[in-house]
């Protein structure tokens, strides 16, 4: 029978792993927002100037 | 010695590991939330102050990378304090002595988040104030964490540059660069920082004792750092009413500053006489809660009434 080698987290240690888990998703995804966010600014009105 | 001739590290048996056991919170309270919260806020009139515009996103960026850039020096502030911050009654329930955050865990956590935000900063708001945050972290890291607060009674004062900094980098995130009133308001914190700290170090000098800081009251007596407090005072309340005779800021702010730093005066001069028992150390406490109150008030001023000139 194969048992799992290595580090064995406790279950606090796996919910808490959890929530910075989801911390982090979150972070993450508001960066990407705030970089397209700020790109829309800095390009303003030319965002729709490019030749067709 | 190579992986093979480790046999520690090649066991097959499942083993704990003590790390993995922070909160979010826990993180966030590395960040020091209320140096943060002071940070965001000198910025935000430095912003405020500075001539020209900025767009509000941008101006909402620059505000927050300046915040995680704090919030990150303060966390390798923790990472390499952890031993110190344990014998003190102030510091002994943050994250890295409780045990709830490992070293290396706070120190992965402070170098990405100090590389994220200048790099944040360069690219969304301009090279410049990166640079400035990027300097800024390191001085509060590495000059004043690693080398001068274990080395120098001196070290609040040389250190104390790098809390004076964040509204030079709001003025920067505007301008692209300094000028003589960005300069003046890291003055006012600059020479604000000793007063308030060595106030606190009068009535907590047990505890930098236990741990070992060479705190101006631990060094050199607490006579000489009533006296020191007194003449760092004495040079903080012109500069604080600089900026309005130097006219970037109005005759409000002139006159509230100047009686405000009457204030300040009274109480570095009720420190400076009350020398033993409950009256002295009452008197270094009042004087560390107004400090915090005055450099609140005149910021405060000088945004107010920055925002009542732009909608005049």
């Amino acid at each position: 029978m194969m048992t799992e080698d290595g580090i064995r987290l406790t279950g606090e240690q796996k919910r808490l792993r959890r929530a910075r888990s989801i911390a982090i998703a979150v972070a993450l995804a508001a960066m990407v927002g705030l970089i397209y966010w700020v790109t829309i600014v800095r390009l303003g009105a030319n965002v729709l100037n490019r030749p067709l | 010695m190579s992986l093979a001739e480790r046999p520690d590290l090649m066991t097959t048996d499942p083993v704990t590991w003590d790390g993995g056991m922070g909160s979010v919170g826990d993180y966030i309270a590395l960040l020091k939330p209320r140096v943060m919260s002071l940070v965001i806020f000198t910025a935000f009139v430095g912003m405020m102050l500075a001539p020209g515009s900025i767009h509000p996103v941008l101006a909402a960026v620059a505000l927050l990378c300046i915040a995680i850039g704090a919030g990150a020096s303060g966390a390798l502030n923790m990472w390499y304090d952890a031993d110190i911050d344990r014998v003190m009654s102030r510091t002994a329930k943050r994250p890295i002595p409780a045990g709830k955050i490992t070293p290396s865990e706070a120190l992965a956590f402070g170098m990405t988040l100090s590389v994220g935000s200048v790099v944040l900063l360069g690219l969304l708001v301009n090279w410049f104030a990166g640079a400035f945050l990027a300097f800024t972290i390191f001085f509060y890291a590495v000059v004043y964490t690693m080398w001068l607060k274990r080395s120098t009674p001196q070290n609040i004062v040389i250190g104390g540059a790098a809390g004076a900094f964040p509204p030079m980098i709001g003025w920067a995130a505007v301008t692209g660069g300094v000028s003589l009133e960005s300069f003046i308001l890291f003055l006012i914190i600059f020479m604000w920082t000793p007063p308030h700290f060595w106030a606190l170090a009068l009535f907590k000098s047990g505890d930098y004792r236990a741990a070992g800081i060479p705190m101006l009251p631990v060094v050199a007596g607490e006579d000489a750092t009533r006296t020191q407090i007194l003449l760092y005072s004495l040079v903080l309340v012109p500069i604080a009413v600089s900026p309005w005779f130097l006219g970037f800021a109005g005759v409000t702010y002139g006159i509230a500053s100047a009686v405000l730093g009457a204030g300040f005066l009274g109480l570095a001069l009720q420190v400076y006489r009350l020398r033993t028992g409950e009256a002295a150390r009452k008197a270094a406490v009042r004087l560390f809660s107004y400090s915090i109150l005055y450099l609140f008030l005149l910021f405060a001023l000088l945004l107010g009434e920055s925002l009542v000139t732009r909608m005049i």
